[in-house]
């Protein structure tokens, strides 16, 4: 059918009520009653039975899926505070690595300054340990080279006082000493 | 028998001998003067008591030095000692019979060290004055030590009276 064929029907079923047929109708736009009827009629039996037969479906193809779609809701949502505790324990654990690392940093640092303190207060000790002995052995070796000293002196002097007196001890002072002896002892 | 019993032997022998003899006043004086000799010369002491040297020549030893000095019970005496090889113990054997003698006379021994020979007055004196000082009849034995330097050392039984220049020294060089 042509272009031209087809718009001719209509705008002879527009001004006319005649059909490309050549059928006239009562009204250009509302169709017969018995047209009307058993449309409707059909209509409500159609809608009646979509009504009773594809309704529960329907109902339940939607809980269905809204029952998925809630599911899928609450995982995310398990999901996201899953997500959010584990974050939480991420962090936290950061935390805690960051407290640790702080606190052997402390405890070394603590443990340094110790030893460094304690070999610092043992290499005082140690010190003045060898300075008192350096001290008392300077000491020792000053008494003993005056003792020396002083024996040395001694030992000269005696030495010279023995040599002088036996050279003085003429047979007149020997006469005298044991004529002195007798006397004493004669007079005890 | 113990050394001490083989020394009270062999002085009881000698004295014995020499009282036979008649000698004892000289014999012990001389063993007396020998045995302090012996004590202060090391040379003598190790010629007499060395046991490689034959006795023979030890007595000779002996009759060299004593010979003409001594009296002949004197010489005899200590040949037989130092022929006997008891050389060693010779001035402990001569001190106790010397100690016999003295006490056979009643007297305590006086030993007298001085740097210089006394005179027989000075023995004498001292001989009086020790008995005064002491209570004891004394039987001096005098011996001439120049160790002492001067003065007297003076010893009967355990009292010893020091009069000596050597101890004042060794006193002084204590001080010193």
């Amino acid at each position: 059918m042509s272009v031209a064929r087809i718009a001719a029907g209509i705008i002879l079923d527009a001004e006319f009520g005649v059909d490309d047929k050549g059928v006239v109708s009562h009204h250009w736009l509302l169709p017969e009653p018995a047209e009307i009827i058993y449309g409707g009629a059909a209509a409500v039996i159609i809608f009646g039975l979509l009504y009773w037969k594809a309704m529960p479906a329907a109902k339940k193809a939607l809980a269905a899926r809204t029952e998925r779609i809630q599911k899928e809701l609450d995982a995310s949502a398990a999901a996201e505070s899953s997500a959010k505790a584990e974050a939480a324990q991420i962090r936290q654990a950061k935390g805690d690595i960051e407290g640790e690392r702080a606190r052997l940093l402390a405890e070394a640092d603590a443990d340094a300054a110790q030893v460094l303190a304690e070999g610092r207060a043992r290499l005082e000790d140690e010190v003045a340990e060898l300075e008192a002995r350096a001290e008392s052995e300077i000491a020792q070796l000053a008494s003993r080279s005056g003792s020396e000293l002083r024996s040395h002196i001694s030992v000269l002097s005696s030495e010279a006082t023995e040599a002088l007196v036996a050279r003085e001890l003429d047979a007149a002072t020997q006469d005298a000493l044991i004529e002195n002896f007798i006397a004493k002892v004669g007079a005890a | 028998m113990s050394n001490d019993a083989r020394i009270e032997g062999y002085a009881r022998a000698l004295f014995e001998i020499a009282r036979a003899e008649g000698t004892i006043d000289e014999v012990e004086d001389e063993l007396f003067r020998f045995s302090r000799n012996l004590e202060s010369s090391d040379s003598l002491r190790s010629a007499l008591t060395d046991e490689k040297i034959p006795a023979a020549r030890r007595q000779a030893i002996v009759e060299d030095l004593l010979g003409g000095k001594a009296t002949t019970t004197t010489v005899q005496l200590v040949s037989m000692v130092v022929g006997a090889g008891r050389g060693r113990d010779l001035p402990a054997i001569i001190n106790k019979l010397v100690q016999r003698a003295s006490t056979s006379k009643g007297l305590e021994v006086a030993e007298v060290r001085s740097a210089v020979p006394l005179t027989d007055d000075q023995q004498s004196r001292l001989a009086a004055a020790l008995a005064n000082a002491t209570g004891k009849q004394v039987n001096l034995k005098v011996v001439v030590d120049p160790s002492v330097l001067g003065g007297i050392v003076a010893t009967v039984g355990d009292t010893v009276i020091d009069g000596s220049v050597r101890t004042r020294l060794d006193h002084l060089k204590a001080r010193l």
